[in-house]
C-alpha cells in the first residue's frame, strides 16, 4: 500500500483540502502537480529527512513521497544533528530561504544533498503520473534518555491501522489538530484527514484564537491535541468560535478536570481522549467522559489491539505498533510475546484503570518527554553538588512541571545564604544546558536521597 | 502581601526568569497576550500553591481567560 494509492484508490481523487496558515492546497491538484516537480524522481529509492519548517511544506512532501522514496525520517522543526547520522539520510527537504545557512536546520544536514520545498508558491507540474516503487518506511522522532532522539520506524501500515479496519465516515471530515504533525499524536489525525477529508493545520507562529478561527472558517467537525494544548485553547476564550462534533485528547493524561471543562465548552460535541505512544501506536479511545479506560479493555478477547497490564505498566501489542528503533546500539522494542511496555504505570480503581505517571520518572511537561537523569547530569555537574533527583511536580497548566531535590557536599555551602547562592548557580547552569521546560522550577536542598538496595537512587512515580 | 500583589509580582519575576516581554498586566488583558507561554503560567501557578497553600483549578469550573479572572479565581478561592 502506498499513500497516493490509498486516496485515489476509488478511481476518483481525493475531495478533501489541507489548510495552512498562509496556503489551502485541494489534494486533487496533486494528481497533475507537485511541490518538488520534477525533482521527485531524483529522490526515488532514498532516504530523505523531511525538514521544513512550514507544516504544509512538509505534509505535501509526505504525500509525494510515500511509495517513492526508500525512507522519509519526519524531522519537526527542532531536531537535532544526530538525527543525520542515524538515519541514513543523503538528502534533506527544507523550506529555509537561502539567507538562513545559520540555523540549526542547515547545520543538521551539512553534506547532503538539500532541495527547497514551499508550499506558498505555486505548484510545478509533476510531469509524470506518480507511481509507487517503495515500501517506504516512516520514522519518526521520540525523545531520548541522554537528550539524542530515538528514531522509531513505522510503515504506512502501521501508522493506519488504528482506523483503517474501520468503516469510513458517511460524510467528509474537517479535522483541525494543535498538534505538529511531524509527532505521532498529529501524523494520526494528518492521515486520518486525508482518507476521511480534511485538515486545518497548526501554526507555530500563529496564537491559539487565530487558529482556532481558521479551524472555524474550515468548518472544522473534528479537532485534537494535547490536555495541555486544550488548556491552553480554554484560556484562550475562543472555543465559542467552532463547535466541533467530536473532540480528542491524546499524548498526556487527561484528567477528570480538563474532560469536564471541555464537556462544558463543547455541550453538542463526543469529548474523546485516546491513549497513543510513538512506539505502542493507537492503545484505546474512551468515550464515557470519565478518566482514565474500563478495566474490561485488558485482556479483551478478539481486539485489534492487545491491552495488558504488567508490573503496573500497560503495555500494547498491535498491527499499530513500530516496527523497531533505527540506529547503532537501538535498544529492543518488543518483548519476547510482541508487547510493546508504554512506560505508563496505571492502577485499578473502581474497575477502572486510571494513569498515575511514567516509570522510569520520565516527566511529561505538556506533552514534552523531560528525562530526570538528563537534568541530573547538569545539577550533578556543580562543584558544590553531591547528587541529585529529579521528579514531578503536577500542574493544571502542563499536567506537570519539574522540581529537583539537591544533596550538597559536606561543607560546600553553610548557613541560607550560601544555600541560595549554590541554587542559583545550577538554576543558571541548568538554563544554559537544557530546554525552557527541561529546567527545575524549584531546587530544594535535602539532607539525603533515598537509595535502594541496588544502589539506585528510589524514583517516585512521575 | 495581598493576593493581587502576590500573583502580580510572580508574573513579574517568571517572565524575568523565561526571558519574555510582559504585557502590563490590567484586568482586561487577555492571558494568552500578556507575552507569557504555558510554562510560564504552569511555573507561576505552582509557585502560587506554595505561597498561598491551594490551586483553585483543581475546583475550578471554567478556565480564566483574562489577568482579572485569573486573579478572582485566587481571591475567590482565599475567602
Amino acid at each position: 500500500m502506498w499513500l497516493w494509492g490509498s486516496l485515489t484508490a476509488s478511481g476518483t481523487p481525493p475531495s478533501g483540502c489541507l489548510y495552512g496558515a498562509g496556503a489551502r492546497i485541494e489534494l486533487a491538484t496533486l494528481a497533475g502537480a507537485s511541490s518538488l516537480g520534477a525533482r521527485l524522481e531524483a529522490l526515488r529509492g532514498r532516504t530523505v529527512l523531511v525538514a521544513a519548517r512550514d507544516q504544509l511544506s512538509a505534509a505535501l512532501a509526505l504525500i509525494e513521497l510515500d511509495g517513492v522514496v526508500r525512507r522519509m525520517v519526519l524531522c519537526p522543526p527542532d531536531h537535532a544533528p544526530a538525527v543525520v547520522r542515524d538515519s541514513g539520510a543523503d538528502a534533506y527537504l527544507t523550506d529555509a530561504g537561502a539567507d538562513a545557512g545559520a540555523d540549526a536546520g542547515a547545520t543538521a544536514v551539512r553534506g547532503l544533498e538539500g532541495l527547497h520545498v514551499s508550499s506558498a508558491a505555486a505548484l510545478r507540474p509533476l510531469g509524470l503520473a506518480r507511481r509507487r516503487s517503495h515500501d517506504t518506511e516512516w520514522i519518526l522522532l521520540t525523545s531520548g534518555t541522554s537528550g539524542a532522539p530515538k528514531l522509531v520506524q513505522h510503515t504506512l501500515a502501521s501508522l493506519t491501522s488504528a482506523f483503517s479496519a474501520q468503516e469510513a465516515p458517511p460524510g467528509p471530515l474537517v479535522w483541525g489538530t494543535f498538534y505538529d504533525i511531524r509527532r505521532y499524536g498529529g501524523l494520526q489525525i494528518f492521515l486520518r484527514a486525508l482518507y476521511h477529508g480534511s485538515l486545518v493545520l497548526s501554526s507555530a507562529a500563529e496564537s491559539t484564537a487565530d487558529f482556532l478561527a481558521r479551524a472555524a472558517a474550515a468548518g472544522v467537525t473534528h479537532i485534537s491535541g494535547t490536555p495541555s494544548h486544550w488548556r491552553r485553547a480554554l484560556m484562550s476564550g475562543a472555543t465559542a468560535r467552532i463547535s466541533p462534533r467530536y473532540v480528542r485528547l491524546s499524548g498526556e493524561i487527561a484528567d477528570q478536570a480538563i474532560l469536564d471543562s471541555l464537556r462544558h465548552a463543547f455541550p453538542q460535541a463526543t469529548v474523546a481522549h485516546a491513549f497513543a505512544s510513538t512506539e505502542a501506536g493507537v492503545g484505546f479511545e474512551v468515550r464515557d467522559g470519565l478518566a482514565g479506560f474500563p478495566a474490561g479493555l485488558v485482556g479483551a478477547p478478539g481486539a485489534a489491539v492487545d491491552i495488558d497490564v504488567a508490573g503496573g505498566t500497560l503495555r500494547l501489542r498491535s498491527a499499530g505498533n513500530a516496527t523497531g528503533y533505527l540506529g547503532a546500539h537501538a535498544p529492543a522494542l518488543k518483548d519476547s510475546d510482541g508487547f510493546i511496555d508504554t512506560g505508563d504505570r496505571v492502577e485499578l480503581r473502581d474497575g477502572r484503570y486510571v494513569f498515575i505517571g511514567r516509570s522510569g520518572g520520565v516527566i511529561n511537561v505538556g506533552g514534552l518527554k523531560v528525562y530526570p537523569e538528563e537534568v541530573e547530569a547538569i545539577i550533578n555537574a556543580h562543584p558544590g553538588v553531591r547528587i541529585s533527583l529529579v521528579k514531578a511536580r503536577r500542574s493544571p497548566i502542563t499536567g506537570a512541571v519539574v522540581t529537583a531535590e539537591v544533596v550538597l557536599i559536606e561543607g560546600a555551602a553553610t548557613g541560607a545564604q550560601a544555600e541560595e547562592l549554590v541554587k542559583g548557580e545550577i538554576l543558571q547552569a541548568c538554563r544554559r544546558a537544557l530546554a525552557a521546560h527541561k529546567v527545575p522550577m524549584s531546587i530544594r536542598i535535602v539532607p539525603a536521597l533515598e537509595v535502594s538496595g541496588s544502589g539506585k537512587l528510589v524514583r517516585p512515580d512521575a | 502581601m495581598s493576593v493581587r500583589a502576590t500573583i502580580t509580582s510572580l508574573f513579574e519575576q517568571v517572565a524575568r526568569e523565561q526571558q519574555r516581554k510582559l504585557s502590563p498586566l490590567s484586568d482586561d488583558l487577555k492571558l494568552l497576550a500578556s507575552g507569557l507561554d504555558s510554562l510560564s503560567f504552569a511555573l507561576i501557578v505552582a509557585r502560587l500553591e506554595d505561597k498561598l497553600g491551594y490551586d483553585p483549578f483543581d475546583t475550578a469550573e471554567s478556565f480564566p481567560v483574562t489577568f482579572g479572572d485569573f486573579v478572582r479565581l485566587y481571591e475567590s478561592h482565599s475567602r
